[in-house]
């Protein structure tokens, strides 16, 4: 018996054990199994309640959105990618000095083994019914000084009041950016960037009508400090 | 008649953001602002959000009803869609035009005046 499930660091998420037959049919358990809390089959969901009750983020474009060596590797060893979970006011309370992330409903993702990491990640980097979006963008990815991207990224653009780009610095509701170039393909980082709706019609993101040359300035700033040191030159 | 119309054409023309319609909606006001504001301008309105502890200019007080009270509709309406920036305040408040809909604003401005001026304060 396997465990598997999906993807979304800060969800609600029940383990669920895949039988005999998740040999015979995998994508379909996996689909199932994932669908607990995550949307696995579009269209985008505007629904404002379903946005407030939902678990995780979508996964059924995760094939547009995600890489898949990191998939495959945080399924084994998940961590919280959202601070206060996927929708944060189910997940904060209000204590003396303002509201607090509330760690008590926040549960964890479940682990997966090696071989489930290895063919869920493969199933999920098929679901790419957003390939039109990335194909408009037209991005060779760049470098910023550091310090520059973070004066873009914080007092510029606003960035870091919802968002870490470090362990340490930036607000709590939106996802940590510190990963992102390792979790994410980089068109999908300037699509998102470019238009949260086109992606999510109730995105908690705001679209600040960036010009290119701002979003992809944007980008090169989550790879200069999300990349991996052994690749960075 | 005719220059009345035009006058009147004219008149509508000019005005940027109208007031929230009599229809606005401030129940469903508040289920946008829970989803959209609260993250920063705190579960109760009180500019405690979550996020508040990392900005470098707190978030309004959207229970201040003297503050509040010196804002119009529309005022509120563009900082809403356009951002802080548009009405001179934060960059830190982005513009919400790319989630909610005119309709939808207008919404959470009508929940604004029930937060800051419904009960006694």
């Amino acid at each position: 018996m396997r465990t598997v499930i999906a993807l979304g660091g800060a969800a609600l998420l029940t383990a669920l054990s895949i039988g005999s037959a998740a040999a015979a049919d995998p994508p379909a358990n996996i689909q199932k199994d994932c669908a607990v809390c995550h949307q696995m089959s579009g269209p985008a969901n505007a629904d404002l309640t379903a946005r407030q009750t939902r678990k995780g983020p979508p996964l059924y474009f995760a094939g547009n959105k995600f890489r898949q060596d990191w998939l495959e590797a945080w399924l084994q060893k998940p961590t919280r990618v959202r601070p206060a979970g996927d929708f944060v006011p189910a997940h904060t309370a209000t204590g003396p000095e303002g509201d607090v992330v509330d760690a008590a409903t926040l549960s964890d993702h479940p682990v997966v083994d090696a071989a489930a990491a290895k063919e869920i990640a493969a199933y999920l980097m098929t679901l790419t019914p957003n390939t039109a979006l990335l194909e408009k963008e037209d991005y060779t990815p760049g470098r910023v000084p550091a310090r520059m991207g973070a004066m873009d990224f914080v007092k510029f653009k606003g960035c870091g009041g919802c968002h870490k780009d470090t362990p340490k610095y930036g607000g709590f509701s939106g996802p940590e950016l510190y990963t992102a170039w390792q979790r994410l393909q980089p068109p999908f980082i300037v699509s998102y960037i470019r238009d949260p709706a086109a992606w999510e019609p109730r995105s908690l993101m705001p679209n600040k009508h960036l010009n290119t040359a701002g979003i992809h300035k944007l980008a090169n700033y989550l790879r200069t400090i999300g990349e991996k040191p052994e690749k960075a030159k | 008649m005719k220059k009345l119309l035009i006058l009147a054409a004219f008149l509508c023309g000019s005005i940027v953001y109208p007031l929230p319609a009599p229809a606005a909606d401030a129940a469903h006001g508040k289920a946008l602002y829970r989803t959209y504001c609260t993250q920063c301008h705190g579960l109760s309105g009180d500019g405690k959000g979550v996020n508040a502890k990392q900005l470098s200019v707190q978030p309004r007080n959207h229970q201040d009803r003297a503050e509040m009270s010196a804002r119009t509709d529309a005022d509120l309406f563009k900082a809403i869609k356009e951002g802080g920036q548009a009405v001179n305040k934060s960059i830190l408040m982005p513009n919400w035009d790319g989630n909610m809909t005119d309709d939808e604003i207008h919404d959470v401005v009508a929940y604004l005046r029930e937060l800051c001026c419904a009960g006694a304060k």
